[in-house]
């Protein structure tokens, strides 16, 4: 093709429009939401996705294939799997999120004290973190558990503890970012009081960055909640967790796959969504101006 | 496909047809542009444009140049004037999202229109080099000078494998880097700003280009290195090697060029042989633009001299301050070597000096922002730096920061009205709504429209990010401003306008400014009293007409010598 002289191109126009649109719809990310809005509806009104009752045993009915009525089937007691899987929803999900939550603020106050106070202060606390950082997360959620027992909310607090290490290092790297910034400067040269400072720049910009790898701990904590409870150190028996419930399902996988595969899925679907939504967060966030 | 339907720029050479046959006639009429095919690079009504759609956004417009073997044409714009993507768009640089249209290009002599990427290739380096701006992001940093250096030479054929040592080593004694054999073997980190930049020319001039795209090659170099590397390009010139020069900077400009054409929002507004335009600037936004180049002033003596130096107790003084820093291998640095200094009530202190100097900390001494490790900073006579931080916060309000990076000194997440709440609770009004009232106050004050107080601070333009940050600086009452390369990030012409605004401010408030800065020009425009340092001591200090009219130390000589100047004949 000849151009005029009046039009020629001199580089032809990239495939910007398509490129764009593909950047626009992403169709992994809308379905990633969708899957933690189902989840957090069956974490505030489990009867409104699943009327039926998770814990209400029927032998007449027990180990029946997924159809109309029982949609995901029936367990050994002829519990609705379904039931248990949408109820189940908050305690594997609470427990994902409790945990990263109680984490980051445990982490939080190890690791700006730690960035903040000086060279013995920071020593202390990054070596007893380098301790806990040396022993396997899960072994050391075995550990606290071993010392507290087997509960719902011991378990939160087993994989809050094993994930302290990561958070107090990831905190206090961000903080000693944070402490050299100009704005620091310029707050100290106005003549704030250091609480004042630090409360007011330090933390908010410290936590800020902290928002994704939270999200995506949020996945891990899930897991972690699951292996705790399929190991039998969660929730107590009849309570419906997807953990559990594989536990449950995993002498029968070959003669009623319904038991364990349901909340297998439910685990992986929602971890994988949390983290597709903790990725987009990342790049979303990095492209911020200014910081 | 759009054609450009844009008028051509008043000076810009007429668009004439035929364009890309071989011969090109010139036409009867004085005014024809020379012809394309003789030239070194040509490009006639080039249109640059990013985004499709809606979202199209053109950034330059119907732009004609013409630069003719061994000739030096400057392109002189603001940030965002798009000189940059024009002298880009000339070489095929300007990215895969750039639409490019012009009626014709030619890349010594040869029509370019019809270039690929592969055609490109073969021109790069060997026809056409390009010095860029950031050194250090233009070499390889796991790369070696030498091979940097070489990679023209083997990519084009030109030499064989047991050559390129000799020619490497010429090539970087041809540029000025002393002892050529060590350097290659370098690494870019290894090497000062003004040794990188000399060897991105080696670079680029390794292919024996008959043109040199040269983008703002100086800017991020001290004066003294500068001077050296406008020699070394003045010497390519000479050689007969033809030069596009990108710069915002008229005065450096003016030591080269030999025909300048000025650029705003994308169009060529004028152009012509460089003493005209400097001379005899046509378009107003060239007369802005001369107007703005600081230090065009002759010094004046101190028009508000403090009541005489004896009597009158100093605001701030320092005395044999010394501050070390330990160095990355072990030992410890003097940053900051036995310096004194004082700045009298409503009087200007400049400090002057080249990266490394120490003027920094110098600055974060007087703010007691760093501890010294001998001396003392004294606060209208009582003591400043020896006060323990809790006895020194209330006084802080007398003495406020600007700061070269206003985006830097704002907390990311505040608003304006946060940043000047901010500041105002430390010594303004008490309750939050004159504290409100009092924000839109100092906006106005800086020349703001108090509508900007709801914006974030990445929203801003530089200059608006400036006054901000100096609005929050008069929000406590200051009675000094430590200003530390204030207006060294800001276009010349908004440059202008905030040095304008510190100077009505100093009258207003009679404050009392520690200016510190790289730029003589402007700490001569400024200054009552300037004081020059080099590696952490000060070499020289006195009234501003005295140190800078009749320098005493060598030193101050060659940092006189160095600044590039407009000739005298500018308007």
């Amino acid at each position: 093709m000849t151009s005029p002289p009046t039009e020629a191109a001199i580089a032809r126009p990239s495939f910007v429009p398509l490129r764009e649109r593909l950047a626009t719809f992403r169709p992994g990310l809308l379905l990633s939401v969708a899957v933690l809005v189902v989840a957090a509806l069956a974490c505030v009104a489990p009867g409104l996705l699943a009327p039926a009752s998770p814990t209400d045993a029927d032998p007449v009915a027990a180990l029946l294939p997924p159809g109309g009525e029982h949609w995901f089937g029936t367990d050994q007691l002829g519990r609705d799997v379904y039931a248990r899987v949408v109820h189940g929803a908050r305690h594997s999900l609470l427990l994902g999120v409790g945990a990263t939550a109680l984490g980051v603020l445990v982490g939080l106050l190890i690791g700006l004290p730690s960035a903040l106070l000086g060279r013995f202060a920071d020593q202390v606390a990054m070596r007893s973190m380098d301790v806990m950082l040396a022993l396997p997360e899960l072994l050391l959620a075995l550990l606290v558990i071993a010392v507290v027992g087997p509960s719902s909310v011991n378990a939160a607090l087993a994989i809050a503890v094993s994930s302290v290490p990561g958070y107090a290092r990831l905190v206090r790297g961000q903080a000693q970012v944070v402490r050299r910034a100009e704005y620091i400067r310029s707050a100290i040269g106005l003549g704030l009081r250091r609480r004042t400072v630090v409360l007011r720049h330090v933390v908010p910009n410290t936590l800020g960055p902290l928002v994704v790898p939270a999200t995506l701990g949020v996945g891990t904590a899930i897991i972690a909640g699951s292996a705790l409870s399929f190991l039998g150190l969660g929730p107590k028996a009849p309570t419906p967790e997807w953990g559990a419930m594989l536990a449950q399902g995993r002498d029968a996988l070959q003669s009623a796959w319904w038991i364990a595969v349901f909340p297998g899925a439910a685990i992986t679907l929602s971890v994988v969504a949390v983290t597709v939504v903790g990725r987009q967060l990342h790049i979303g966030l990095e492209g911020r101006p200014g910081r | 496909m759009t054609v450009s339907t844009t008028e051509p720029a008043p000076d810009a050479p007429d668009p004439a047809d035929a364009a890309n046959t071989e011969d090109a006639p010139d036409g009867p009429d004085a005014a024809s542009p020379p012809d394309p095919t003789a030239s070194a690079l040509a490009v006639r009504s080039l249109t640059v444009s990013f985004g499709h759609g809606r979202r199209r956004r053109t950034v330059v417009h119907d732009v004609s140049l013409t630069l003719a073997p061994g000739e030096c044409l400057a392109l002189v714009g603001e940030s965002g004037s798009g000189k940059s993507v024009t002298a880009r768009s000339l070489i095929g640089l300007a990215g895969p999202d750039a639409a490019v249209r012009a009626e014709g290009l030619w890349v010594n002599g040869r029509d370019a229109t019809g270039f690929r990427e592969r055609d490109w290739r073969t021109v790069r380096g060997r026809v056409v080099g390009l010095v860029s701006q950031d050194a250090l992001g233009a070499l390889d940093p796991l790369r070696r000078i030498g091979a940097e250096v070489a990679e023209p030479l083997l990519v084009h054929s030109l030499a064989t494998r047991a050559e390129v040592p000799g020619r490497v080593n010429a090539l970087l004694a041809g540029a000025g880097v002393p002892e050529p054999e060590v350097r290659a073997r370098q690494y870019p980190h290894q090497l000062s700003g003004g040794l990188r930049q000399r060897a991105l020319i080696a670079s680029a001039t390794a292919g024996g280009p008959r043109v040199i795209v040269a983008d703002e090659p100086t800017t991020a170099l001290d004066v003294t290195v500068q001077a050296r590397v406008l020699e070394l390009l003045r010497e390519l010139k000479e050689s007969g090697t033809a030069l596009l020069l990108i710069s915002h900077d008229l005065a450096v400009v003016a030591q080269l060029a030999d025909r300048i054409a000025v650029m705003t929002d994308g169009r060529v507004v004028e152009s012509g042989p460089a003493a005209d335009v400097l001379g005899a600037p046509v378009h107003p936004y060239t007369r802005t633009l001369i107007a703005s180049v600081p230090g065009r002033r002759p010094p004046e003596p101190a028009p508000r001299a403090p009541a005489g130096e004896g009597d009158v107790r100093p605001l701030l003084s320092g005395t044999g301050l010394v501050k070390r820093y330990a160095s990355p291998g072990g030992g410890r640095r003097t940053a900051v070597s036995h310096v004194d200094f004082t700045v009298a009530p409503g009087e200007t202190l400049g400090v002057v000096g080249e990266s490394g100097s120490g003027k920094s900390t110098l600055a974060a001494l007087a703010m007691g922002l760093l501890a010294p490790d001998e001396g003392e900073v004294l606060l209208d006579g009582g003591p400043w730096s020896a006060l323990d931080e809790r006895r020194r916060r209330p006084l802080r309000r007398d003495i406020q920061l600007v700061h070269q990076d206003p985006l830097g000194s704002f907390d990311p997440r505040f608003t304006v009205r946060r940043i000047l709440d901010e500041a105002l609770s430390v010594a303004g009004p008490a309750r939050a709504v004159r504290r409100r009232e009092r924000a839109a106050e100092l906006l106005d004050q800086v020349g703001l429209d108090p509508e900007l107080l709801e914006r974030r601070p990445a929203r801003l333009s530089g200059g608006q990010r400036q006054r901000v940050a100096i609005a929050r600086a008069l929000a406590t009452g200051p009675r000094l401003l430590v200003c530390d390369e204030p207006v060294s990030a800001l276009d010349v012409t908004v440059q202008a306008q905030v040095l304008e605004l510190l100077a009505r401010l100093r009258e207003t408030y009679g404050l009392a400014m520690l200016f510190i800065s790289h730029d003589l020009a402007v700490v001569q425009q400024v200054s009552d009293r300037v004081l020059v340092m080099r590696d952490g001591v000060v070499v020289e200090q006195g009234p501003v007409a005295e140190v800078l009219g009749a320098p005493a130390h060598p030193y101050t000589r060659t940092l006189l010598a160095s600044v590039p100047r407009l000739p005298d004949h500018a308007s």
